[in-house]
């Protein structure tokens, strides 16, 4: 059998949405650098950058240009294989998220059975990146940040793997679009919201924003786990960083809200035919701006908590209350079988 | 099988070329001066006092031995979440039983104070 026999319709369309996905994932990261900065101005009360190109739109770009064109500096008493690795691995786990997140009816990259499990594995995947540069710099500062980043993000994946089950249970699927689908009555956030409220904090720990972002806190720490990183090494952090709000809003849109779905889309929505697809790709870019802006609206309004703060929120606040909400669900809908 | 994963196995392909890409580009073109003290790790502008790979908090490895057990808590749960509906009482119980005792563990451990940071209460509470 030759290759172009493999090349099916079917086949072409996934390999499609994955590329028009990931595309949108990195300009997506770039537009987020600049509502971060916009809306930050806009909340202190500044300008903002407002000289490249119309109201500075071409600023991201001028950033990557000015980070390509200068000077990559390794310490020399650094492990120089694993300094220059570290940073790849946080924008590969990102980009290959989107492969399993429904865009709209039938756009998705692989409709996988666990797609659920396979978005849970790759994330969790990131804090390889973090740790791995933190001790390959063999600089204090680094090494602290990397180890706050390992126990931050490992202790905030638990109470997230918790709300995420009781979204299985309620879907009764680990396939992604299944979750999706099973929302288009009623989003999950009607039925669960404390899930929601966990997941999201739980987003927020992991993609290290405040306020949880011990791992890079510049008063103490200096940039934490990227002290020792310049040019576009600095960079692809600063790019994994912004695709990781993407994809946390994306994830809290498709868990918790519904995916493509209007509220209660089954009950009033008439057919429109082909402008459907666009209607769902609208209506889940909608939601995931809503989400990412509140990531940026947070980081602007609540300051950061102190190590121990952090570690008694996470242990002894949000896992026992994931695993009591998981229970309830599942005794009730044990019950209502 | 083929249809299903071949699309992740080009975007993982496509994810490491861009990361690889984006490496090499600003090590050619950036400007290559290293000197002594550039390459030195920052500490403030001091000259750098000792190793960095020194010990530290064992609080650290408490949390990962913690999140090894209850991640593989999380994990036997995702078989269980999807079917449990259709399986018997039996099965229902036997689920709340496992998650109990682990919850117990996790009150256990959070009243012993292993995972408590602030070193004043916690040296008390092990003691």
């Amino acid at each position: 059998m030759g290759l172009l026999e493999l090349l099916t319709p079917a086949l072409l369309t996934s390999l499609a949405v994955i590329g028009g996905g990931a595309f949108f994932l990195l300009n997506s990261a770039a537009l987020a650098v600049y509502a971060e900065r916009r809306v930050a101005a806009f909340i202190q009360n500044r300008v903002g950058p407002n000289r490249v190109g119309p109201m500075g739109l071409l600023q991201p770009i001028a950033d990557v240009l000015k980070l390509i064109l200068k000077e990559d500096v390794v310490p020399a008493q650094g492990n120089k294989v694993v300094h220059a690795i570290a940073p790849m691995i946080p924008v590969i786990t990102a980009l290959m998220t989107v492969a399993v997140i429904p865009f709209g009816d039938g756009l998705v990259g692989a409709n996988l059975n666990v797609g659920v499990l396979y978005l849970l594995a790759i994330t969790s995947l990131g804090v390889y990146g973090v740790t791995l540069a933190g001790w390959a710099s063999n600089s204090k500062y680094a090494l602290l940040g990397g180890l706050r980043a390992a126990a931050q993000m490992l202790s905030y994946e638990l109470p997230m793997g918790m709300a995420v089950a009781s979204v299985v249970l309620l879907a009764g699927s680990l396939s992604v679009v299944e979750v999706v689908n099973a929302q288009r009555d009623l989003w999950f956030v009607f039925v669960n919201p404390i899930g929601f409220l966990i997941f999201f904090i739980a987003a927020l720990a992991e993609a290290n924003r405040t306020p949880f972002d011990l791992v890079e806190a510049e008063q103490e720490l200096v940039g934490g786990y990227h002290t020792e990183y310049s040019s576009m090494k600095f960079g692809m952090f600063f790019l994994a960083e912004y695709m990781h709000v993407t994809i946390g809003s994306m994830l809290i849109t498709t868990f918790f809200f519904g995916g493509y779905h209007l509220p209660f889309s089954s009950h009033w929505l008439p057919d429109i035919g082909n402008w459907k697809i666009l209607l769902d790709i609208t209506v889940f870019l909608g939601k995931t701006c809503f989400f990412a802006f509140s990531y940026i609206w947070i980081r602007w309004t609540i300051p950061r908590f102190k190590y121990d703060q952090l570690m008694r929120l996470g242990w002894s606040r949000l896992l026992p209350l994931s695993i009591v909400n998981f229970m309830v669900i599942a005794i009730v809908l044990w019950m209502m079988r | 099988m083929f249809e299903l994963y071949f699309p992740i196995a080009v975007l993982a392909v496509v994810a490491v070329v861009l990361a690889l890409v984006l490496m090499v580009l600003s090590g050619i073109l950036g400007p290559k001066r290293p000197d002594k003290v550039k390459l030195m790790p920052y500490e403030s502008g001091m000259d750098p006092y000792g190793q960095a790979r020194d010990r530290y908090s064992v609080s650290f490895y408490l949390v990962a031995v913690e999140f090894i057990v209850f991640d593989l808590e999380v994990v036997f749960l995702y078989p269980w979440a999807v079917r449990f509906l259709d399986l018997d009482a039996g099965a229902f119980w036997a689920m709340m039983v496992f998650i109990t005792v682990l919850l117990l563990g996790l009150v256990y451990t959070l009243k012993k104070g292993t995972l408590d940071w602030d070193s004043s209460t916690a040296a008390h509470n092990r003691a």
